[in-house]
């Protein structure tokens, strides 16, 4: 997985947490938002679109577009909702393998 | 099922501020916000940010900590997290926290979700790598991140202060490509009247321009033919400007052309919405004090203050805020008409002032006509994929409003529910058609208006006891 994130972090987030990105493990700083979170890592696709296919990622970051939508836990979610939780298993519904 | 006086939707400027009124007032309030934790968009996790982001981010900001702090009553139960999906006449409020459905029975509403970015579909908008700067500052005032390599496209000041802040976080943008022209601004002046009551905010403008210049940080006025260009994320913004063709390469595109009332909660009420031409959306119909008019078969009694109620910035926002409380307090008997009307008066005062730049900002930063008037290719509803060109042929073959247009391409049926495209169609589909925005309409919002699960569902109908599990709920560790 690409890990250059296209942000820079102003701050030394505090301690890191691990989480499963589609089976994998990635340090995400503990209580963050998710999809910022995700961004500062270098995540830069979180889904695939169910019409096309095509590449989504955060847009509005707050709550109104569903472009950020992952599976947590199984369940499709809004990623600029919800903070870091140690241990979350998250999964990129039809995300091309590499982004 | 908990009983509260007020139940407040929406916890930033307007909400948190008719928070703290009606609980000074000696009304019970639960304020609700599907994000966890209090400030809106405008003070988004301002209690979390620490002294340098503060310093980035400016006194505006870090001033809305006054807010959160007045949070800090125990008549107000701050309910992080809470999805509300729907509201009933009465008034029961259903919304999902926790994965758990709960409803929440309140003697009076108050609707406080404010603004939503402008749709601005240009070709190219849907790739990653682009937001709009309202999700930007977000990224900035949550997360502390700074976007490498950015453009920001369209107008108004938000991009300013947004661009200023990344020059004083150290990573300048490498652009700003402005769609206003010359020409907005000098029929802007025409408002030089309001331009005195807004004296502070056109200082401020003036500040943040001549921080851009001394940063060196390019600014592009009277950009057309916009286009995002990038195949699997954005590479680069292309654009016209005069006779000139430019190509700016970049990681990030920051989208902005003014915000617009969120409608999803009050149209979901039947709230009656009126086309607001200056303001170019709807924007619902309120009286002085922010109550609601109900159209035929609309909810009576609901409130509505901040952006929500009509764009005014988030000191407005937090006047409105109060204002609706007090009339609410006087309504359940709390206070007499004469005092309600005593402390009104000063911040009607304030709000005038606060109100007195509109006209001279929306006569300088007009939307831009590009976004409002898609080519044909360009997507407009992201979620289910549908060109400005489809939408014009649905019209050719006689769709007449944004409500048949969901028979004919699923627009607005998406997640986002119309939220992003819902004026987009309206616009679209009035200029096709030869009608008015008004006489078009607007998608009807339906509940639930915020996802809900079947789990969460069945959690409240399994046991009826999720809602009494709720420890921060109103009503728990207070006599009342």
């Amino acid at each position: 997985m690409k890990t250059v994130s296209t942000f820079l972090s102003l701050e030394a987030p505090g301690p890191r947490v691990r989480v499963w990105l589609d089976g994998a493990p990635l340090h995400l700083p503990h209580g963050a938002n998710l999809a910022a979170a995700l961004l500062a890592a270098g995540v830069n696709t979180f889904r695939g679109t169910a019409c096309s296919g095509a590449p989504r990622a955060p847009y509005c970051m707050m709550g109104a577009c569903f472009d950020c939508m992952i599976e947590v836990e199984g369940e499709t979610r809004q990623a600029c909702l919800l903070e870091v939780a140690e241990d979350m298993r998250l999964t990129r519904p039809g995300a091309p393998g590499d982004a | 099922m908990h009983e509260t006086d007020l139940a407040v939707i929406g916890s930033g400027p307007a909400g948190m501020a008719a928070a703290a009124e009606a609980a000074g007032l000696g009304l019970r309030v639960a304020l609700l916000d599907d994000q966890p934790r209090p400030g809106g968009q405008a003070y988004r996790d301002v209690d979390r940010v620490g002294p340098m982001r503060g310093a980035v981010l400016g006194p505006d900001f870090v001033d809305g900590r006054r807010l959160t702090a007045a949070l800090d009553d125990p008549r107000i139960s701050h309910l992080g997290g809470a999805g509300v999906w729907a509201i009933e006449p009465g008034f029961t409020i259903c919304y999902s926290r926790e994965n758990a459905a709960r409803l929440l029975r309140a003697r009076r509403v108050l609707l406080a979700t404010g603004a939503l970015e402008r749709p601005m579909p240009v070709p190219g908008w849907t790739l990653p790598g682009v937001m709009t700067a309202g999700g930007g500052q977000i990224l900035l005032k949550q997360a502390g991140l700074v976007p490498r390599r950015s453009v920001l496209v369209g107008t108004g000041p938000l991009l300013y202060l947004f661009a200023v802040q990344m020059v004083r976080a150290g990573i300048n943008p490498a652009a700003l490509i402005e769609t206003q022209t010359r020409g907005d601004l000098a029929r802007a002046l025409r408002h030089m009247g309001g331009l005195f009551g807004g004296w502070g905010y056109m200082t401020e403008g003036w500040r943040l321009l001549r921080v851009l210049q001394r940063a060196g940080v390019p600014r592009i006025v009277g950009a057309q033919e916009i286009v995002i260009e990038g195949e699997d994320r954005a590479e680069a913004v292309r654009f016209r400007r005069g006779g000139a063709q430019h190509r700016l390469p970049c990681d990030t595109v920051f989208l902005h052309h003014g915000v617009v009332p969120n409608p999803q909660a009050a149209r979901s009420l039947g709230l009656d919405h009126r086309w607001a031409p200056r303001q170019q959306c709807f924007v619902p119909v309120c009286d002085a004090w922010g109550e609601a008019a109900a159209a035929e078969g609309g909810v009576e009694g609901v409130f509505l203050a901040g952006d929500g109620a009509g764009i005014g910035g988030a000191r407005a926002a937090e006047l409105q805020g109060r204002l609706a409380a007090l009339r609410i307090a006087e309504g359940l008997g709390r206070i007499g008409s004469d005092e309600r009307d005593g402390r009104a008066k000063p911040l009607r005062r304030q709000l005038r002032r606060e109100l007195a730049v509109r006209p001279f900002l929306d006569a300088a930063y007009p939307p831009f006509a590009e976004a409002l008037r898609p080519d044909d290719t360009t997507m407009v509803c992201r979620c289910e994929e549908v060109t400005a060109g489809e939408i014009r042929r649905a019209a050719a073959q006689g769709c007449p409003g944004p409500n048949r247009l969901k028979g004919f391409l699923r627009a607005g049926m998406g997640p986002c529910q119309g939220r992003v495209c819902g004026l987009a169609v309206t616009q679209i589909l009035a200029e096709a058609t030869g009608q008015s925005p008004d006489e078009t309409g607007y998608f009807h919002i339906r509940p639930p208006i915020k996802p809900l699960t079947l789990g969460a569902l069945a959690a409240l109908a399994e046991t009826g006891e999720a809602v009494g599990t709720d420890k921060t709920a109103p009503g728990q560790g207070d006599a009342a």
